[in-house]
């Protein structure tokens, strides 16, 4: 026997194995259980999965409508250390399972659940983040510098989507001015330009309008220097003590607590330092209803809607939820607010 | 006026005619089908519930499933009310009287989906924070709107039976032709709470006016008669 043969008989499976794509990843098996756990409605649906319907079958059958997909994201874990300063815990933090299957990420599609179930299989390793523009240092940061670059740092924080509902999460990151002072922000510069990756293959949205909401892709953000430079501004790497799942924004997102949701752009490639207000991509939509700042702020109100009160998806079912009152810079105005002296707020929303 | 001595002329040359080319047999259904038929159309509109309630109770709906919830359920009153619109015309079209003794069951579908529709908002999203319903509601032009056509909804609802039926006498007619602004208006309120994405509001708005196109005779009787009225 000669040792190819010997080597190819190794790797070979016997034919009654099952193929890896059959088998339930531990992720999604561990999620379903959590969320069905968490919606505390098992009494609800009691007598449906009580009549034989429960269990690997019943999942077959819907799996059958829907097309192969990927593998569940399998997150790591990340060392990071807690500063005291955003521990607080005085709110209950949002479930995991809750903070990673209700998104907004329309470049999977525009229903909450739509990321979870098509951004799988987005590749985040190799990935590539640029920053560029008016720095004195451009530099390019790989997937391992994301997570070694820096020293990482857990923070809870509230997030308050303009669509009036909130979480509270525990991100892991690092502060976006250490990223910046990295670079060198030269002085003609005014505001940072953020940009999500553009890659219609991966991102069945980018390829279709009526899958992506009619947004101009790639998605871009944009901040002052000053709200950059904020302590608060966090690029985040891991939600719950592991890395980001892709329907949160693999491999790195900006997390900006005091501003609504859209402003903390998802799987970015690219930081630009530029020297005039940079184009938002919900603003270049809806110019009448969502500003630059988009500063979360309970006294102007989205031209459709009210932003006085926000719905708080809390830890528990879905009865647990509740109507809190929408506080002005999210509660971070001790933070912020002094960045914005002098300007009104009514005007540039 | 001047169209009626016509219409009494011209049904004689329609029968001899009929008796040259076989007249197709109207549709009909005996008694037992009709109710098999309407058993069936029962359980097509509950099935979308049922799995619902599969779908919240297996996490198939993600961790938040309330949006979820108000878009299915408001998604399908509209749906059905589709469906209601199109019994008419097709009751025509295929000579099939049966259809029209359905209407009314689908109808009431119609409004079981957007009671349930307003009771998760209220429930869920709004989570009974009554004190919010003025601030937040009044705000809100598109469920203001979505309110009002939830009104003609319940008011066709509540007159829909056959004793009623006949006590409100012409009346009732006037009363369910409001079913031809509710359409529209539903879409409306669709189109307005979306943030963004407009085309499937829009398909909605053009199967609308399809619909309402096919009766545009009836639709311009309706409009003049009222304007007489006035």
């Amino acid at each position: 026997m000669k040792r190819s043969d010997f080597v190819t008989r190794r790797v070979t499976k016997p034919s009654w194995a099952i193929s890896e794509a059959e088998v339930t990843p531990e992720a999604v098996f561990r999620e379903r259980r959590a969320i069905v756990k968490a919606l505390g409605l098992g009494a609800l649906g009691a007598g449906l999965t009580g009549a034989g319907f429960s269990g690997t079958a019943q999942a077959g059958l819907f799996d059958a409508f829907s097309e192969k997909k990927p593998p569940a994201f399998i997150p790591q874990a990340l060392q990071f250390g807690r500063p005291e300063r955003f521990q607080d815990l005085s709110e209950p933090l949002t479930g995991e399972d809750k903070v990673t299957t209700h998104n907004n990420f329309y470049e999977f599609g525009t229903d909450k659940t739509s990321p979870a179930e098509n951004a799988q299989g987005l590749i985040t390793n190799p990935w590539m983040l640029k920053v560029d523009g008016l720095v004195d240092t451009p530099l390019t940061l790989d997937h391992d510098d994301l997570l070694k670059m820096f020293a990482l740092e857990e923070r809870i924080y509230r997030l308050r989507c303009v669509e009036a509902w909130s979480m509270v999460i525990p991100w892991v990151g690092f502060p976006l001015a250490a990223l910046l002072a990295k670079a060198g922000v030269k002085s003609s510069a005014t505001h940072v330009a953020f940009e999500t990756l553009y890659d219609p293959n991966q991102m069945p949205g980018q390829k279709n309008r009526f899958i992506g909401g009619g947004v101009d892709y790639p998605y871009v953000e944009g901040l002052t220097v000053a709200e950059a430079m904020n302590e608060l501004s966090l690029l985040s790497v891991g939600l719950y003590g592991k890395t980001l799942p892709p329907q949160n924004g693999a491999p790195i997102r900006l997390v900006v607590p005091w501003k609504y949701g859209f402003k903390s752009i998802k799987s970015v490639v690219r930081i630009s330092l530029v020297n005039k207000e940079p184009p938002t991509s919900w603003n270049k939509l809806a110019p009448d209803e969502y500003g630059f700042y988009a500063n979360v702020n309970p006294a102007v109100d989205h031209p459709r809607w009210s932003q006085a009160s926000e719905r708080r998806i809390g830890p528990g079912g879905l009865f647990s939820a509740s109507r809190i009152p929408t506080r002005l810079f999210n509660g971070y105005e001790a933070e912020v607010a002094h960045l914005y002296k002098g300007l009104d707020l009514k005007r540039f929303y | 006026m001047s169209a009626a001595p016509e219409k009494v002329a011209a049904s004689p040359s329609i029968t001899p005619a009929s008796r040259s080319t076989p007249r197709r047999q109207p549709r009909r259904l005996s008694r037992r089908a009709l109710l098999w038929f309407k058993g069936a159309l029962h359980l097509v509109f509950s099935l979308p519930l049922l799995w619902l309630i599969y779908g919240v109770n297996q996490g198939l709906l993600g961790g938040d499933p309330v949006q979820y919830l108000i878009h299915f359920t408001g998604k399908g009153a509209l749906n059905i009310l589709l469906v209601t619109l199109l019994v008419s015309p097709l009751a025509k079209a295929l000579q099939a009287g049966f259809l029209l003794e359905c209407r009314r069951l689908i109808g009431l579908w119609s409004f079981a989906y957007a009671g349930l529709h307003l009771a998760i908002f209220i429930s869920l999203d709004l989570l009974f924070a009554f004190n919010l319903l003025f601030s937040e509601v009044i705000k809100r032009p598109y469920l203001v709107v979505g309110m009002l056509a939830f009104i003609v909804l319940l008011l066709l609802a509540v007159t829909s039976f056959n004793r009623l039926r006949r006590r409100m006498g012409k009346g009732w007619q006037l009363l369910h032709n409001l079913i031809y602004l509710a359409a529209p208006v539903i879409v409306l309120h669709y189109a307005w709470s979306v943030k963004s994405g407009l085309i499937e509001p829009m398909l909605y708005g053009a199967a609308v006016a399809v619909l309402l196109w096919i009766r545009r005779a009836k639709l311009v009787a309706i409009v003049t008669s009222a304007r007489r009225a006035v």
